[in-house]
């Protein structure tokens, strides 16, 4: 296998692509496909701030790398789950990356700060942990993107991610989703705008690109998420890419190029519509009264914790 | 060789040498959802790989979604 920029041994193939690269030009590729897609869908600038949403994995790690060796503005922020030992060792990670380099790096701990975590909230509002925890982290990472002034939220969503979200949301026809799912979601009062830099890479490259920056990420999965739909779209995405190679490209850059402006009148979705008034407990936009964050707090918050293994699984589970 | 696997984590002994797509087609891995590492960098698809090698399979599909 040889390197089709330089013809020297490579060390990756990109099926997709049909094309080989060795180490120097596979970083090439990524740095040059993520300015490509913040340009494309023009995310932001060398000179606003940006907010990067931090959990300690492959590909939240690697946009902050990217940003900063791109020279872009980009501060990290974690969220303390607390999914056990999982959690531990995700905030290590991201603290260890950021001290080495230098980052500024935002914590907010669900459980110091709100008293409850995720297996918590799941349990008490009888929703699945992807979507307690989804909940959490969009409302947590949206306030403090506002309260310390950052222009943007930038997300590690990758190709993978999106073409998965996207097969999802199309099987059953949501077309509120549908209608949201860009690259870019431009701020509204009481929200930031909110950007997928990634959205141009798989997730291989993305693990391939920490291995080969010697970026030291979380490998283990989140026990919470263990069999949910998402892993089950993603698999079943790759069977059709092995067969053919480039169909999630071509899934979801299609659905950005012909389809999703047909979903435009779909949105907005849930509580974040135009006409929503100030949530009585926290003050964000919303159509319910109060939104689903202070709604799940309030069941979730001094519930009985959750008791977990060490890897971070429900004991009774 | 030694092969190390992730999530969960396990350890095989295959004996080498052997490409890598024998050893992950032996493993029914595809070989799209890892990768491969020896000595801290990526193995690539062609490689060959020896008796005495000790190979990290690592698998790249994460992710919750709410």
């Amino acid at each position: 296998m040889k390197c089709r920029v330089c013809r020297e041994p490579a060390v990756i193939d990109i099926r997709r692509h049909n094309a080989n690269f060795c180490a120097e030009h596979f970083l090439k590729l990524v740095r040059d496909q993520t300015e490509k897609a913040i340009a494309e869908f023009a995310m932001f600038t060398r000179e606003e701030r940006i907010l990067v949403a931090v959990s300690g994995g492959k590909d939240s790690l690697a946009l902050w790398d990217l940003l900063v060796e791109l020279g872009y503005r980009a501060d990290g922020l974690y969220i303390g789950l607390g999914i056990g030992g999982y959690s531990d060792r995700s905030g290590q990670a991201t603290r260890a990356f950021a001290a080495e380099r230098g980052l500024t790096l935002h914590e907010v701990d669900l459980r110091a700060t709100y008293d409850y975590d995720v297996p918590t909230a799941a349990a008490a509002t009888k929703r699945v942990p992807c979507s307690a925890c989804g909940l959490s982290k969009r409302h947590l990472f949206d306030r403090a993107a506002l309260e310390h002034g950052y222009d943007a939220v930038a997300t590690g969503h990758n190709l993978d991610d999106e073409a998965a979200v996207l097969f999802g949301n199309t099987l059953r026809w949501q077309s509120e989703y549908l209608a949201r799912q860009l690259p870019v979601l431009p701020a509204r009062p009481g929200f930031p705008r909110k950007v997928k830099p990634l959205v141009r890479l798989g997730e291989r490259e993305m693990a391939a690109y920490c291995v080969l920056r010697g970026i030291d990420y979380i490998v283990e999965e989140c026990p919470m998420a263990a069999g949910n739909k998402h892993l089950g779209y993603k698999e079943a995405l790759n069977r059709i890419e092995a067969a053919s190679p480039g169909s999630k490209q071509a899934f979801y850059f299609g659905f950005l190029a012909r389809a999703v402006d047909r979903f435009a009148d779909a949105a907005p979705a849930h509580d974040e519509g135009d006409d929503a008034a100030a949530c009585t407990s926290c003050g964000v936009p919303t159509t319910s009264g109060v939104c689903a964050f202070c709604r799940l707090l309030d069941k979730a918050a001094g519930a009985e914790p959750v008791r977990l293994t060490r890897k971070g699984r429900p004991i009774d589970a | 060789m030694q092969v190390n696997l992730r999530n969960p984590n396990r350890t095989l002994t295959v004996p080498g040498p052997m490409r890598l797509t024998s050893l992950l087609g032996r493993l029914e891995i595809d070989r799209e959802a890892v990768l491969v590492i020896r000595g801290g960098t990526l193995v690539p698809g062609d490689a060959l790989l020896e008796d005495d090698d000790e190979v990290e399979i690592r698998p790249v599909i994460s992710g919750g979604a709410a």
